[in-house]
């Protein structure tokens, strides 16, 4: 299952290591990165495939925690949602 | 995929309350029809607990995948006065509290379809259904009840609606919240998935998916956008912005059915405010430019929004129903809330706007003095305007006892809190007691 991964906030060193570090630990390959600076906040979005029995409940609760730690707002929606809303 | 999109999205949910209103299940009963009553409410109990056993469980899988939040998970059901109809029973509230039992066993919202149609008269099982819906709503939490007393190819059964008054000043003695539950109806539909009015219908399939979306709050920020411009770019932000959201409602709609193994029936289109800061349709209104919601202006600009609503979401889904447009319910809504409160919103112009949106006069707190011939005029001027205009219309009034204009009733959750707003004083108690039928009118003849 593809899902995008959103991390918005300060931008400050480590942010990307962090979350990649935390990807990696848990076997989710990421497909497609792309990273800018938006209105002064960090923005990035990440493609990743992740197991179709993945749990996302648990994803999102350690992702939360995760951006704490880092000071950013992570998020992790199956990518239909956005294809649904904004592709023909 | 554009990361502006995706920033978008993610900004409807997170600041403008962009939500999938409902998945509600809708199960037919008619195979649970039987002459003894204790084994049609075991039928209904199991077949309600067995199908709808892995809604709640679904719903929150979808939440927790794709982020959306999905408020409320619900079920329909057949109308009871029908599914009761060849017990011999003298009250049908056993048939509530199994509808309640199975609603709390499945954990979820509310169950709708303690319901009548009687557009065009009475069988015995609507009498017996009607005679008991105060203690039916009284002794059940979930239970949803609608009565149907008008249609545009039937006319108004003014028998119904002298009752229903009656019913209604019952229903608010035994308990407050008891009217919150229930909804009159001309021209109610049979795949709505809201409440109170939800039911399904008889030429429904025999379980279905449907599913309510929400959003003010992202069409009011849409409209933050277009200040000062004119009603077409209004009318077009609004299309778009509708768009978006009913895609998402098709998408969870239909991810619902797969995962529950049930076809999906219908997006309902609707925009549905919550008590909740920025979730509200009277704040849109104001956003057009309307100082205050209720003053001159806003039948127009509702029915514009309400338009451009359907326009913008009908192309975005598969197959659209229920009620589909905007929703006015005044506790509902902290914009209605503070109208009502500061006297620039009435019932009178409650009623206009109800000829233009989608329902009618909704969660409206009335003198709990009311007499009942007063409640059935509101319902009959109600379900005229939706047999002529051949549109739903609802009244959800609630009057409270020991209070009069002035003072302010809490429903509390999704319900709000409102002011009791005045009802005008000069009776229509003869016209009332007349009884008998309003007749369809001509252009119901369509044949």
């Amino acid at each position: 299952m593809k899902a995008i991964l959103t991390t918005i906030g300060t931008d400050k060193v480590g942010i990307i290591a962090g979350v990649s570090r935390y990807l990696a630990d848990h076997e989710i390959n990421i497909l497609d990165v792309s990273q800018t600076i938006m209105g002064g906040n960090f923005t990035m979005m990440m493609m990743v495939a992740l197991p179709d029995t993945a749990d996302f409940q648990k994803l999102t609760a350690q992702l939360n925690d995760l951006g704490q730690e880092l000071g950013v707002e992570i998020n992790i929606r199956n990518e239909q949602l956005y294809r649904s809303m904004h592709q023909l | 995929m554009e990361t502006e999109n995706i920033l978008e999205t993610i900004k409807m949910i997170s600041d403008e309350n962009l939500d999938v209103r409902t998945i509600t299940m809708s199960i037919s009963l008619l195979d649970c029809i039987d002459s003894d009553s204790d084994i049609a409410c075991r039928k209904i109990y199991e077949k309600i607990t067995t199908t709808a056993r892995d809604l709640v469980k679904v719903g929150q899988q979808i939440e927790n995948e794709y982020g959306i939040p999905i408020i409320n998970k619900r079920v329909t059901v057949t109308p009871i006065a029908i599914v009761a109809a060849a017990s011999h029973d003298h009250d049908y509230v056993k048939y509530a509290k199994t509808l309640d039992r199975a609603a709390h066993e499945i954990g979820i919202d509310f169950i709708g379809g303690y319901s009548a149609l009687v557009q065009k008269g009475f069988q015995k099982g609507d009498r017996t259904l009607l005679s008991s819906l105060p203690e039916a709503l009284a002794e059940t939490e979930l239970v949803c009840a609608s009565v149907n007393v008008g249609s545009t190819r039937s006319g108004i059964n003014m028998d119904a609606v002298a009752q229903m008054g009656e019913i209604i000043v019952e229903t608010s003695q035994k308990d407050v919240m008891g009217n919150a539950k229930m909804v009159v109806f001309c021209n109610a539909v049979e795949d709505n998935p809201f409440m109170a009015g939800g039911f399904q219908g008889v030429s429904e399939p025999d379980v279905v998916i449907n599913v309510g979306v929400s959003g003010p709050g992202v069409v009011k920020a849409a409209l933050e956008q277009v200040k000062g411009q004119s009603m077409d770019v209004v009318a077009e932000t609004i299309k778009k912005t509708a768009f978006k959201v009913t895609r998402m409602g098709q998408l969870v709609g239909t991810l619902a059915a797969e995962r529950l193994g049930f076809p999906f029936g219908i997006v309902d289109l609707s925009l549905a405010p919550t008590p909740a800061v920025g979730d509200s349709v009277a704040q849109i209104l104001e956003e057009i430019g309307l100082e205050s919601v209720g003053t001159h202006g806003t039948t127009a600009a509702l029915a514009m929004l309400n338009d451009a609503v359907k326009k913008g979401g009908i192309m975005a889904c598969s197959h659209v129903g229920g009620l589909s447009g905007a929703f006015i319910p005044v506790s509902e809504d902290a914009g209605m809330i503070k109208a009502a409160a500061a006297g620039s919103l009435n019932i009178e112009k409650l009623e206009a706007m109800t000829a233009v949106c989608s329902v009618g006069l909704d969660m409206i707190a009335i003198p709990g003095d009311t007499p009942a011939s007063t409640i059935s005029a509101m319902i009959a001027d109600e379900a005229a305007i939706g047999m002529i205009n051949n549109k739903t219309t609802a009244v959800r009034v609630i009057p409270v006892p020991g209070k009069g204009v002035g003072d302010t009733v809490e429903f509390g959750g999704l319900l709000g809190h409102a002011p009791i707003m005045a009802v005008n004083q000069a009776g229509a108690a003869e016209m009332i007691q007349r009884g008998g039928t309003i007749p369809a009118p001509i252009h119901s003849f369509k044949n």
